[in-house]
């Protein structure tokens, strides 16, 4: 991705992941869309949403039996961006700063869609973690998993109201979070965080403005201590 | 029977009605019982709607959100560094344990390490949270089985450890001192030697939990056989930590999925109990508080020399691409998958916290026990609300 500098050039070859793509890829067929091998770090493998259920139950049947987490993303960059483009902190930006240019991509193994489930599984015999993606269609609708994870009973709940993604078969998609009368899922992009909206953000730059009749005293003490250190600190 | 006044034959005549309305209208249906959400076993607010039939529970059915405060969401308009601030909240008795796995992913995708001596004064902070927290779980258990001693004790001596945390980091409760790239700040002077001698207090400190509940009839009796969860249900509800391993799993992510802290440089064991109950939960932790003494003591005399920050501009611009790093925290597997898109701050947050995984197996395990189980398994699952709630 980018200009990054590609790890498989630094590290040693990881042989337990790439035994584990191959076996993975072998088992899994056609599900699999696509992959993703950051060496000593991580797998990550993109299944076919209408497979998610066979998709994972082959993840656990290759010994992936412990529940790490379910989730999703939104890839959609938010209307209100990070809530910095304000007249507050316009002036605020730095000279030498260049401005941020958002990695248009849609993370590892790719994603074609707005919202990709998320889930993370663990294998103990292996110690070795996997992640499982899955593009959503325009109906958000996935099998649920709860009958080969009861842990993902709860986590797909979560993913309900937060995304508004449906999983067919959940007998109580109630709420856990929000009240039962809560409009709009939170976590998505386009869902406004009203605090920002009412008032500025106090903490666009991380470091507070020195008060002026004070900034040339601090320099000078700053300077002081820093070549009393000896230099580079 | 024999009238001697109206008063009297006014006390026959209700009590033969209420004989009849108990043989008549007292069925045994169910009842729903509210625990909660401010009940002392909730350590803050979850409330659980458990239904009863006589004292026996049917169903039990967390209900939380009480305290979701949106961690996942804030996280995406913060930058890095001030996502710290919020992570500090999330377990609140072992703030500093919360910090370092998000740190450790955002290192991760920008190709930054910490130095050695930054690692393990990181790994003797970590290790210091897991001993205040857990500590206060086993005064607490006892207050959960009405024991009201041990929990004074806990409180005692976690001032203690706590007192070392704030020395170092300047917060008793939320440091906010990791870094990307190491630490805020170097350990103080004659540190060391203090945080050795409260070491072998905390350890006099599991000592006296060991003869106050181990040992003790009645805890025997209230937590054994109480809430058992075999092995396959703790794996496929996700359970971590001590929950897992008190179901006789020997999973330790400090040993298996060390990610870079000093774990790996010193000499330790991980506990585990086969029972999977109240009680074998309860034990487990008290062992992993005496170790995490023993490995603090090692760390203590071990810390390297050097820096203790790496080389990192100053305003932070996490390169593109996806972390996920999780840690052993003191409630067990707390993880944080980030998604970055080049910005000042993460795209994406998934925060996997332990307690949400952990208190997730309630109306599983709580099928069929009796009431006053429901605290015990309760308190033994050791959740804090803040973890579960986000």
């Amino acid at each position: 991705m980018g200009d990054q500098p590609t790890p498989e050039e630094t590290l040693p070859a990881d042989e337990d992941r790439e035994n584990l793509l191959t076996e993975l890829s072998e088992s899994l067929g056609e599900i699999l869309v696509d992959s993703y091998l950051r060496p000593h770090e991580d797998l990550w493998l993109r299944v076919r949403v209408d497979n998610w259920h066979d998709a994972v139950r082959t993840a656990k049947d290759a010994g992936f039996a412990y529940f790490g987490f379910l989730s999703a993303i939104d890839w959609n960059i938010a209307p209100e961006g990070r809530y910095e483009n304000t007249e507050f902190d316009a002036g605020l930006i730095e000279e030498d700063e260049e401005p941020v240019e958002l990695d248009a991509s849609t993370g590892y193994a790719g994603g074609d869609t707005r919202f990709q489930l998320l889930m993370q599984l663990h294998s103990l015999d292996r110690q070795l973690g996997v992640i499982l993606k899955a593009d959503l269609g325009e109906d958000l609708t996935v099998d649920t998993i709860r009958d080969l994870f009861p842990g993902a009973d709860w986590h797909e709940r979560e993913t309900h109201e937060m995304f508004g993604i449906v999983f067919q078969g959940h007998p109580t998609l109630q709420p856990l979070y929000l009240p039962t009368e809560f409009e709009g899922h939170p976590l998505r992009k386009d869902f406004p965080l009203l605090a920002r909206q009412v008032k500025p953000w106090p903490g666009v730059v991380d470091i507070e403005e020195i008060p002026e009749h004070l900034e040339a005293q601090l320099e000078a003490e700053v300077m002081a201590a820093f070549e009393a250190e000896g230099g580079e600190a | 029977m024999t009238a001697t006044s109206d008063r009297e034959q006014m006390a026959y005549v209700s009590a033969q009605a209420a004989d009849a309305r108990i043989n008549v209208e007292l069925d045994t249906g169910d009842m729903t019982l509210n625990i909660g959400p401010q009940h002392p076993a909730t350590h803050g607010t979850l409330r659980i709607a458990a239904r009863l039939d006589g004292e026996q529970v049917i169903a039990a059915e967390p209900i939380m959100g009480y305290m979701h405060r949106g961690y996942e969401k804030l996280c995406e308009v913060r930058t890095y560094p001030q996502c710290t601030t919020l992570i500090n909240r999330i377990d609140w008795l072992g703030s500093f344990a919360n910090e370092v796995p998000f740190i450790l992913a955002a290192e991760r995708l920008m190709g930054v390490e910490a130095p050695p001596r930054a690692q393990w004064i990181r790994t003797i902070l970590f290790e210091l949270s897991r001993i205040a927290n857990l500590s206060l779980f086993l005064g607490d258990m006892g207050v959960q089985v009405g024991a009201l001693t041990p929990v004074f004790f806990a409180f005692r001596d976690r001032e203690r450890v706590l007192n070392q945390i704030e020395e170092v980091t300047g917060g008793r409760f939320h440091p906010n001192f990791d870094r990307i790239g190491g630490l805020k700040d170097d350990i103080p002077k004659g540190w060391v030697d203090e945080t050795r001698s409260v070491m072998v207090k905390m350890r006099t400190f599991c000592d006296e939990m060991e003869d106050l509940l181990v040992g003790n009839e009645i805890f025997q009796a209230r937590c054994r056989g109480v809430g058992v969860i075999p092995a396959d249900m703790a794996l496929g509800y996700g359970l971590s930590g001590a929950n897992l391993r008190a179901s006789g799993i020997d999973w330790d992510l400090r040993r298996d999925a060390n990610p870079g802290l000093a774990w790996d440089q010193i000499d330790w064991r991980v506990w585990t109990h086969p029972d999977g109950d109240s009680f074998a939960r309860y034990w487990v932790r008290l062992q992993e508080t005496r170790e995490a003494t023993r490995m603090v003591d090692q760390l203590l005399d071990g810390i390297p020399s050097g820096p203790i920050m790496a080389k990192v501009p100053r305003i932070i611009k996490v390169p593109a691409g996806e972390a996920y790093i999780s840690t052993e925290n003191p409630l067990g597997e707390m993880g944080y998958y980030v998604v970055s898109k080049g910005d000042l701050g993460p795209f994406r947050v998934k925060i996997r916290t332990p307690s949400f995984n952990n208190i997730s197996v309630v109306p599983w395990v709580m099928k069929g026990v009796y009431v006053p189980d429901v605290i015990t398994i309760l308190g033994s699952l050791y959740f804090i609300l803040g973890d579960i709630d986000r």
